[in-house]
């Protein structure tokens, strides 16, 4: 059974309301945050190991400490809350049930970043849930914990919460800013960084809801005994949301020892695949990351069991391996059509570029015409090459990552899955009627360990 | 009909704005245009994000040029409840497809279209965080989970209802 350490809580009665928070053991690294000297803070978590768990994994010490901090100059914290990759649905589940522990993060990570005003940048259809945490806000208020001189400290510091209003880009973090400036939410072009010129042209420091989070275990415990679970360089817990074709869709907290066959097969986690059938393919950290044929998911090209953590899931770079990313498991069965599911997500980004950049505002729109016309039984051989060399062409060529983001699941797609997009385009009658055949499926039977 | 918002919105609009530096009152533009479409029926009409740019120091086309660029704001008028129903990959893993059509022959509307009666709109959405209890569509402040066309049936019935009881008239789900 994986230790956990944000969650373990979330399912005790009352627990969003503060007094059963408080009970609970909560604010209590506030209180240990306020004795410490901010530096011993951005230490603790650097030692921790923790990696950034909105997608990119970058270490959330360094990135702490390389907040620019000129004298007079006012520093942010904002919270990324934007959640919107297809598969991901972790953060919303943390904030819903357990609210204090966000606001208990921001609260401490405040103080190790010296900002004084900090925000919650949440995505605007999560209306429900900007409210739980305003009422959270309110509590943590009311007992002290936010406002002037927090606890007799001298420490100052608000958290405001910001509804988005419908737009996946406003997850990258400069278009965040930009959204939060309330302007379009069309990316900056990097450098400068948000570390030195962020919200309103001040050092700033964006992180995710689950990593603002992990900095309350971190105090509470330590960053050494944060470090001493999990494996390698994936240290601590990481949610995953699995969803797709399985019997227990949900949130997980994993220690990232466990593989991805158990992650599938074992009644703790996602409890195998509905009504018998048989796994076909799994993208494992959101939309964006490479989707894996049941065979390589399983077991690296090295022929080693593939682990839920960074490295595992990473092993082979993208000719045989897939991401981490935000820890949006996605499942396939074997019922399931690759060209049509890839033509979900084609259209997905094609919705969602803000369209600064030709080579993304015009590829995924190519791409998601292409795909449509494969799926329909209107391809040409000639297409498959054709999305090959637009993705090619898209990938590297933008401001931002969204450019990458949409045509890595079409690459790997094309790179795994050809015979199933060339049967589309040989069988035009046939390919909207019913499924491709058998090549990829794996059949591997759990045995749950006793 | 005159715009302008309720003091209870207008209170909110101050408080929205005290959460920024000053000078920085831009900030608000995108809490403050969800509130305007909550009041104005659901949709931004020009004169009311001229209001808002009345409000909050802008130019007119800084409202207007935020406005279109989120899919949350409707620029054309919609019905009082609107089905943002998700057809993105995981959702489709799930049958949204079939909840989509279902939607339409019941309603007999297709996508982006509100029933001759005013009352609802059929809006498809991409993801929207709720991927393990799919398929599902936003319906106001709410989400609405594992539908079936049983449930949509419901839903329907629901909004019915609410519209035939609700004193103002006004019938939007919060
Ligand atoms: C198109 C795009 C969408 C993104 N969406 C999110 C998101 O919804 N939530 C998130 O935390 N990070 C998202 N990111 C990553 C952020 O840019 C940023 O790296 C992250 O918030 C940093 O926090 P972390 O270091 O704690 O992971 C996205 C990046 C891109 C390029
Ligand atoms: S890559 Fe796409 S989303 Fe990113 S800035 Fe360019 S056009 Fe916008
Ligand atoms: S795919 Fe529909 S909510 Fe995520």
């Amino acid at each position: 059974m994986s230790k956990k350490l944000l969650l373990e809580k979330a399912h005790i009665e009352g627990i969003k309301s503060y007094p059963v928070y408080r009970r609970e053991g909560g604010y209590v690294s506030v209180e240990k945050a306020l004795k410490m000297k901010p530096e011993e803070i951005v230490e603790e978590v650097k030692v921790s190991g923790l990696r950034g768990r909105g997608g990119a994994g970058f270490p959330t010490g360094m990135k702490w400490s390389f907040l620019a901090k000129p004298e007079g100059v006012p520093r942010y914290l904002v919270c990324n809350a934007d959640e919107s990759e297809p598969g991901t649905f972790k953060d919303r589940y943390l904030m819903e049930f357990i609210p204090h522990l966000l606001i208990e993060g921001m609260i401490a990570s405040s103080y190790a970043l010296g900002c004084n005003s900090s925000y919650i940048y949440i995505r605007g259809e999560y209306h429900w849930i900007a409210d739980i945490l305003e009422e959270a806000i309110q509590e943590a208020k009311d007992n002290g914990w936010l406002g002037d001189n927090i606890q007799g400290s001298g420490f100052s510091c608000n958290v405001y919460v910001q509804r988005g209003a419908g737009a996946y880009i406003c997850g990258e973090e400069t278009a965040l800013l930009e959204s939060l400036e309330g302007k379009r939410g069309n990316p900056r072009i990097k450098p400068p960084f948000p570390a030195v010129k962020g919200l309103w042209d001040c050092p700033t420091v964006v992180n995710n809801v689950e990593t603002i989070a992990a900095v309350v275990p971190i105090i509470n415990q330590g960053g050494a005994a944060y470090a001493s679970i999990g494996v390698g360089k994936s240290t601590g817990t990481k949610l995953i949301s699995a969803c797709g074709n399985i019997n227990k869709p949900g949130v997980y907290e994993i220690d990232m020892t466990i593989s991805v066959e158990e992650f599938i097969f074992s009644d703790t986690y996602c409890g195998g695949i509905p009504n018998g059938k048989r796994l076909k393919a799994c993208i494992p950290g959101g939309s964006s990351v490479p989707i894996l044929p049941a065979n390589l998911l399983l077991t690296t090209a090295k022929g080693e069991k593939r682990m839920m953590n960074y490295e595992s899931l990473a092993d082979g770079g993208f000719a045989t391996g897939t991401m981490m990313g935000s820890g949006g498991f996605i499942v396939l069965d074997e019922d399931q059509c690759i060209v049509k599911h890839t033509y979900t997500l084609a259209r997905f980004y094609r919705h969602e570029s803000c369209g600064q950049c030709s080579p993304c505002r015009e590829g995924t729109g190519w791409m998601e015409k292409i795909l449509w016309n494969i799926e329909q039984g209107k391809g040409k051989m000639s297409d498959i090459d054709l999305l090959w060399d637009i993705q090619r062409k898209i990938e590297g060529n933008t401001i931002c990552p969204l450019g990458d983001a949409a045509a890595w699941p079409v690459a790997a797609a094309i790179r795994h899955f050809r015979d199933e997009f060339e049967w589309h385009v040989n069988n035009p009658d046939l390919c909207t009627l019913q499924n491709y055949g058998l090549a990829h499926y794996a059949d591997p039977v759990y045995v749950p360990a006793t | 009909m005159t715009i302008e918002f309720t003091k209870e919105r207008m209170y909110k609009v101050q408080e929205i704005i005290n959460k920024y530096p000053a000078g920085k009152q831009k900030s608000a533009l995108l809490p403050v245009l969800h509130l305007a479409q909550e009041q104005f029926n659901g949709w931004l009409d020009v004169p009311v994000m001229d209001y808002v740019a009345g409000l909050l120091k802008l130019d007119p086309i800084e409202v207007y040029e935020v406005a279109s660029f989120y899919s949350m704001y409707n620029l054309k008028p919609v019905g009082k409840y609107v089905f943002e129903v998700c057809q993105t990959g995981p959702c489709m893993l799930n049958g949204s497809d079939d909840i989509i059509h279902y939607i339409k022959n019941k309603l007999k509307i297709s996508e982006g279209e509100t029933t001759a009666d005013g009352m609802f709109t059929l809006k498809t959405v991409e993801c929207l965080g709720a991927c393990g209890y799919a398929p599902m569509m936003q319906l106001g402040k709410h989400y609405r989970e594992h539908l079936t066309p049983a449930k949509v049936d419901e839903i329907v019935e629901e909004c019915r209802k609410q519209a035939a009881t609700a004193a103002n008239g006004n019938g939007y789900l919060s």
